[in-house]
Formats: C-alpha cells, structure tokens, sequence
C-alpha cells in the first residue's frame, strides 16, 4: 500500500503530463503483478463493489477519533472529500503494516460477505495500521471516485513506456469488460491474443471543438458533415451471434436496451457500428431527458419502451467481416456501413444524415438552424481520414451551434469539491416571476480561478443564510448562462430544466433588474423543447 | 459580556477599561499593547505601543522608526492604574507574545497567534495559568493536524536538492515575517545558495541590524551591473512572499518549482487549487491538538475564540468540554475563519497565516 499510495501522493504533486507519466511507468516498473492490475482497474474506474456503508464509516471513525459526527460533518463541508476527511480526523497509526495494494483490495472484499459488527472491526483495524496518506488511498477504494488526473490517455502512455508496446493497441486491451478477478496483467496487457473477448469494444475516436472559422480546413468538398445528435454514444458489437452495446463511459448497456436485440438478424457477425443512440419517436429525436429518465429504470417496462423507442443512429464502421477497419478511409467505412444499414430495419438503426457540403458559407447558415432539426450542430469529418484513438485534433471536428442564454441572478450558493473545495463556487440562479426571483438552474464551471475567488469572498460578505453548505446571498450578482437545450420539468418550481447549463460570463455591466424573465425562458422552451 | 469584565471587545479592539490600554487595537488609539509584528495585530497609528523588546526592530522598520515604544522581556511586568500586564512566549515568531493582564486576582491571557511546536526560531510558547483565555482559532478543525517540523524541513531540502539536480531552481513562498526565517533556520545550505526576495531581506536586515541572529542569504538584485541572471539560481533556492506568485517578478527565476510553506497546505482541495508544485504543511499557529491541549493548560474557566473557525470550535468547547466559551468577532470577522483567509489570498499576503 505504500507504493501505491506514494505513486498517489507524488501523481497529486504535478500538474505536468510527463512527469505523470514517468511516476506511473516508474511504478509499472516497480510494482508487482497483481498491484499493477489493480492499478489499472482503479484508474479506469473499476472498483470493488462497495463494502460498507458510508454513514458507518464516519460513526466509526468519530467513535475512534472521539470526535463527534456533527464537526466530522462541518469538516466534511469545508474538506469538500469525505475519504480525505476521515484520513485526516483518524489518530496516528499504531502499527505498522507491510501489505501491499491488491491484498488491501482482497481485505477490503472480505467484509462483502460480513456483519456490520464485523465489518467495524475489520475496518478499526485497518485504520490502526495505516498512516494518513494510505488511509486516504484506502477509503478512495470503499468509497470509489479516484481522481489524480490520471486520464485513459495518460496510463496509455506510460503502459506504453513499461511494456514498449504501441498504445493504440493498449488502448484497445484496456476498453470493456474485463475484471482483475478474470483476468492477469499478462493476459490483459502482453499476450498476443485481444480477442478472446467477444464483447471487447475499441476505443472511441473523439472530435474537438472547431475553434477557427472552417473555411481554413481547406476545400469543404474534402470534408463529410453530418448532423450531431445528443444522445449516447455507443458501440454496436456484433460478435458470436451476439449483440453487446456499449457506451462511451464503456458501460455494457446491451440489456437496458432489449428492441435493439432483432438487429443481429440484419448485420453480420464480426461487425462494429459507432453511433448515438437516440431516442426517437415519429421520425424524430426526443429529448435527451426522455432517454435519461427510461435509463434510470431500474427494469425497461412496456411503457417506456412504447413512449421512448431508441435507434441508432450509424456513424461509422470499425469491424466489417472480423477485421479491424480502422485503417480504412472514411470515405470506403461509410459506403459499407450505408449497405448494412439499408439491410436494417428503420425503426432500430438509419445512417447518420450527411450534409451536402460544397460551400461554407451556406453550411454555417445550415448549422443555425441546426436546433429546428433536434441537433446540436454539426459533425465535420475529412474523407479520406482514419479511425483513431481517443481525443485527436486534425480529421474530424465538431461544431456545435452556439449555446442559448439567458442572464439570471445569483441567489444560492454552496461550496464545492475537490479542487474547490471550501471555496463557494456553485452557484444557484433565478429569473423574474413578476416582482420575485425563481430559481431555475444550478451551474458550476465555467468562471475563472480569480473570478471564482471574487465571487467566494463576495459571498462570505454578502450571506444572508446558512444551511449547512449552502448559504443564500444577496440578489446583487447577475451571470450570463449558457445551455444546449431547454426542457419542460415538472420537479422544478420554474417549470424547465436545462440541458448542460454553465456560466458564459460574470455580468459585471448589469444591474439585477436586467436580467431575464420566467417568460423568456418559457418562450424558448416553447421554440426548442 | 457585561462592562465590568477586566477586558471587553469594543470596536476599536481588546480593551481593559481599567487601565485605558488595547491590545492589538485596529482602530486608531493611546495606548496599544502589540501580541507580535504582523500587520494585522500591529497597526500604524497608535499614539503608545508597547510590545516585546524582539519585536521592536520590525515593528520601527513597518510602522516607522519614531514611534513611541516600550519594550519589554518575556516575564516582566508593567502596572497601569493597578492593572499588572505582562508578556509570555506565544511561539509564533519572533517576539509574539500572550499579554496577560491582571487586577484584583483576576487574571486573562490574550493569547494573540500562536503555535505550540518549538520551531527551533521564535522563543517556545509557555502557557499561562488564568481565568479567562481569548484564544486564536484559526485552525480550529480537527482536520488540522501538524507534522513534526523536522518531517516538513526534510521534505523542503529533499524537493531543493531534486529541482538543483535538474538545474531547477526551488521558489519557497513563505511569509516575509516568520515563516521566511523559520525556513530559512533549517534549510540544508549543502545543497545550494539561498537567495530572498527584497521583502524578506528587509525584514531579515532588520532582525540582523538589531542583533537578532538569522542566516545571511543573497539578496535578489534585479537592476544594474550586478543583476542576478538566470543561471545564478540554478541551483538556489529563493524565499518569497505569497504576492510574488504569478507574477513578473517570477519570471528571472525560470525554469522553477513553485512551493508553497502553509497551514493551509493540510488539505488536497487547497493544494490543487493553488497550484503550486509542492504544498509544505507548515504553520505558525496551533493546530487542532494545539489549540486544545493550550486550552486545558491555561486551566481556563472561560475562552473566547477570534480567528478561524471560531463558531465550530465555541460549540465544540461548550458541548464537549468543561470550558465555557464565546465567540468574539473581530475586525475580520463575521466570519472570520474564511474572511481572513479569502482575505489572504486576495491581497496576496496576509502575513498573519
């Protein structure tokens, strides 16, 4: 556990990429094989079920810091992590201990199958032996949500580095389903074989967002443009006379969708389809909250599947007959993957539309209207580029239309997490009802570090009331919103919801009576919910 | 409180009615009894001061070398109109002093900031038995929890001689007042030279002219014929003030690794936001035990808590201990616990942290 919680510690103290990856591969080098497993799962969000409930552990920790709960709570607030919390209330270690990561991890799992008796020694007890740094590592394990900044792309580099093997290729082992239980180092990352698995998906290439006008990508007949649709990217994998689904976050959500299943009837075995999974009734896409509530279901009832279908909606084409068409140009993917759909039925899978493109000039005044057609933009692809892993600048773009927005007044705020921690910084906002200010969204990114700092000690000055993290504020601050799509909502008071919501800009220049009204908003719920 | 307590918070300060005197008063007064030499306990203005013999050449070199001052050593006592003031060791840097004030056997201590580890530079704090306690509480969480200095210094000089070993040159920010000659004290000086920013120099002459011993380092020079180049720190450490980060001034320095020397460093959340290379949990001030184990030794019937976290830390008093205690808001506060430090980080100094 030292080791690991070492490599934790120093991955904590740089912001810079290569000395990340050198820690990391120096670990690699280090580690043994179980350990770098386990590493691996836990930076690509693979954790042990949870074990123990997080109210025992801060009962506990309290009874064994004699510290009551309420100030473990109040601490918590202004901590802004719980495992980091509980690490640092905790008295110092009494024992020493020598175990390393994965038998932490198989400590951990035994309490699986314990009472909650048990489980409070058992937990005591590994809080004697471990010091406040592993005790951290430790309670990220129970609790989950490792973040050190370690990105997929990051542990790709530096497996790289340790194995010498090229990291399309790791980046390809590390996707799907496997599991430390199942698997080895070995048999994950260095033998010959990747296909064993016939669920194994391949890594999603990713678009950035177009910065510059398009007119310098060059000749736009030299370039694919497709509409963008909100919904789920997913995978289709065709395999073995099975059909898997996978997300983006490299979820399996093949059960959770079961009127996709009549599509291995259609497609081939050995085939993958990218695409986004849309909900779609009528010819149409319905909103991204349809599909988010018919997730949240616990099972998939009739009535969902009757008022919120899916389809997928075909991008490209990564597997055809048992090969890797990666290497293949756009161009040659699309023609096929236009013969397969057609073979499909419309009601579960159509190809992503294209959009004539030999100008511009008319394709931008097409992508303002981009909302009248349900999408969020538009998706600008070279012909003749490949498919590639992860995030990657050059071939393809997206280019999304411009958010909507409206100016609304800071009426809550609530400290954040992490790296801000104990540093209001997420905000509540309102429009006009009449004379009263209506709450209507929440939104926290998108200001500066040294705006955000303003905005904190304008905050600590001008609170009219505590509850607990959150404090209201003086109706004084008025922000730019901005948001991707409007919906109706029937939780919130205001009667809408919106989709991606963040502030654009701290509106310095206006006055609290400036800002929007509850009309406005309804109006543009009306014109694009 | 009721108006014959022997010390009340009146808007100016700390005030003993008896004896006409503040302590560390904010406000404009005559007589003023200074805890220690940072900004916000020594202000400009007062027409009196009287404060520890060791705090007397920052205090001339801040507030003016004419002032009227008195001075006093640790232990010795001062009467006025039948009040008994004296100084004790607070521990947080040089010549910071807990005033304890006496009259009729009564007796309360105004702790001013103060840390309880002996870090090797300020005289070590001792407590003092009274009645009534007025208490700093600037870190009055029990998330706070210091490592042994030697640990820190440790980590300092290793993350020095790693950055010299790349030709990285090591910026330790650090407090002009304290925490510089705190560092400054246990620095490893085989590794490489050590310069100081102009602030910290001043403040080091000071102490130095005044026959107060601290290490000689290099002053930064930043114009004429003998202007320090960027190959002169390739090796160096240099200790700053909190205001130089992220500024011009950083720029002779490069290529460097940013560490910061703080309390504040305890938590990950405050780390990452400052995004500093190396945060270093290293304060002037009493950590959770500290501040309860000070408590206990005062033997302390009352404790009023300014600073901090000050609401969190009466109700744990009250609720979980035998102490009775009271918030006392102070020109920081309202909220003191978190003004004071937006305030810091505002400002870029708050020498008080």
């Amino acid at each position: 556990m030292k080791q690991f919680a070492g490599l934790f510690t120093q991955l904590d103290q740089t912001n810079k990429t290569n000395a990340k990856i050198k820690l990391l591969a120096g670990y690699f080098d280090e580690a043994s094989e179980s350990d770098k497993l386990w590493t691996l799962a836990l930076f690509t969000s693979r954790r042990p079920k949870r074990s123990v409930k997080t109210t025992l552990l801060r009962e506990w920790a309290s009874d064994l810091s004699h510290i009551p709960v309420w100030l473990l709570e109040e601490s918590y607030h202004i901590v802004g992590d719980l495992a980091e919390t509980l690490a640092l209330i905790l008295p110092a270690p009494t024992e020493e201990n020598t175990q390393d990561l994965s038998e932490w991890i198989d400590y951990i799992r035994e309490m699986e199958s314990m009472e909650e008796e048990e489980k409070e020694v058992h937990i005591k007890h590994a809080w004697k032996q471990l010091d406040a740094q592993e005790r951290f590592v430790f309670h990220k394990i129970i609790t989950g949500g490792f973040r050190v900044g370690v990105s997929q792309k990051l542990l790709v580099k530096a497996l790289s580095k340790h194995t010498g093997l090229d990291e399309n290729n790791i980046a390809h082992r590390l996707m799907g389903n496997w599991h430390p239980d199942k698997t080895t180092f070995e048999e994950l990352i260095l033998s010959e074989n990747i296909r064993d698995d016939l669920s194994k998906p391949y890594p999603f290439y990713l678009a950035y967002a177009l910065e510059d006008r398009p007119e310098e990508l060059g000749e736009p007949t030299d370039w694919q443009a497709e509409w963008k649709w909100d919904g789920i990217r997913s995978q289709l994998i065709i395999r073995g006379g099975e059909s898997f689904l996978w997300s983006r976050g490299e979820e399996l959500i093949t059960e959770k969708f079961p009127e996709l299943k009549p599509l291995t009837a259609y497609i081939p075995d050995g085939t993958v389809i990218d695409g986004e999974l849309l909900p779609f009734k009528e010819g149409n896409p319905l909103s991204f909250q349809a599909l988010q509530t018919r997730i949240g279901r616990k099972n998939v009832s009739k009535k969902y599947l009757k008022e919120v279908p899916v389809i997928i909606m075909a991008y490209d084409l990564m597997e055809w007959k048992g090969n890797d068409m990666r290497e293949e140009p756009l161009s040659e993917r699309r023609e096929i993957l236009e013969s397969i759909v057609a073979k499909c039925p419309d009601s579960l899978m159509q190809p992503s539309v294209i959009v004539e493109n030999d100008d511009w000039g008319r394709l931008a005044e097409l992508r303002e209207k981009a909302r009248e057609y349900y999408s969020e933009g538009l998706m600008l692809k070279r012909k003749d580029s490949t498919y590639k892993v992860g995030r990657k600048r050059g071939d393809w773009w997206k280019w999304k239309v411009d958010p909507l927005t409206v100016d609304a007044v800071m009426i809550y705020a609530q400290r954040g997490h992490g790296r801000r921690a104990n540093l209001y910084s997420d905000y509540t906002f309102a429009v006009w009802d009449g004379e009263k200010l209506v709450p209507f969204t929440k939104a926290y990114s998108g200001l500066t570090d040294a705006e955000m700092g303003k905005v904190d000690a304008w905050v600590k000055r001008n609170t009219r009331e505590r509850f607990g993290p959150v404090r209201s504020v003086n109706p004084e601050l008025v922000f730019e919103i901005g948001f991707e799509g409007i919906n109706k909502s029937t939780r919130h008071k205001s009667g809408i919801a919106l989709r991606f919501p963040r502030i654009l800009k701290w509106r310095t220049d206006k006055n609290i009576k400036e800002a929007d009204t509850l009309i406005y908003l309804h109006e543009l719920l009306e014109k694009y919910g | 409180m009721a108006g014959h307590s022997l010390l009340t918070f009146s808007s100016k300060g700390i005030y003993c009615e008896q004896a006409d005197v503040y302590i560390d008063p904010w406000k404009q007064v005559d007589k003023a009894i200074i805890t220690h030499a940072h900004s916000d306990h020594a202000r400009w203005g007062m027409k009196h001061y009287l404060a520890h013999t060791s705090s007397e050449p920052i205090m001339r070199l801040r507030l003016g070398k004419d002032i009227s001052l008195q001075t006093l050593a640790y232990g010795e006592s001062v009467h006025i109109n039948g009040v008994a003031f004296s100084l004790h060791p607070a521990g947080h840097i040089i010549g910071s002093s807990q005033v304890r004030v006496a009259y009729q056997g009564e007796v309360w201590v105004v702790s001013g900031d103060y840390k309880i580890q002996d870090d090797g530079v300020a005289t070590p704090y001792e407590p003092v038995t009274c009645h009534a306690f007025i208490t700093e509480s600037t870190f009055g969480l029990p998330v706070y929890t210091w490592p042994k200095q030697a640990i820190v210094m440790d980590q300092i000089n290793s993350w020095w001689a790693d950055n010299a070993s790349q030709n990285v040159a090591s910026l330790i920010i650090a407090y002009s007042l304290g925490k510089a000659q705190r560092v400054l004290a246990h620095l490893d000086t085989s590794i490489g030279p050590i310069f100081s920013h102009g602030a910290v120099a001043n403040t080091n002459e000071a102490y130095q002219a005044f026959g107060i011993s601290v290490r000689d380092t290099q002053r930064i020079i930043g114009q004429g014929p003998d202007k320090h180049t960027k190959k002169d720190f390739r090796k160096a450490i240099i200790i700053a003030p909190p205001s130089v980060i992220g500024s011009p001034w950083t720029r002779r320095l490069q290529p460097f690794s940013l560490g910061i020397a703080s309390g504040w460093m305890a938590l990950r959340g405050t780390r990452r936001r400052r995004a500093a290379d190396r945060g270093f949990v290293l304060s002037d001030h009493a950590d959770w035990k500290g501040l309860n184990e000070a408590i206990q030794a005062t033997g302390a019937e009352r404790v009023y808590a300014t600073h901090g976290y000050t609401n969190l830390f009466a109700k744990w008093l009250n609720d979980h201990t035998s102490v009775k205690a009271e918030v006392v808001e102070t020109l920081f506060s309202g909220e003191g616990e978190e003004q004071r430090d937006a305030t810091a980080e505002e400002k870029g100094k708050g020498e008080e942290i």
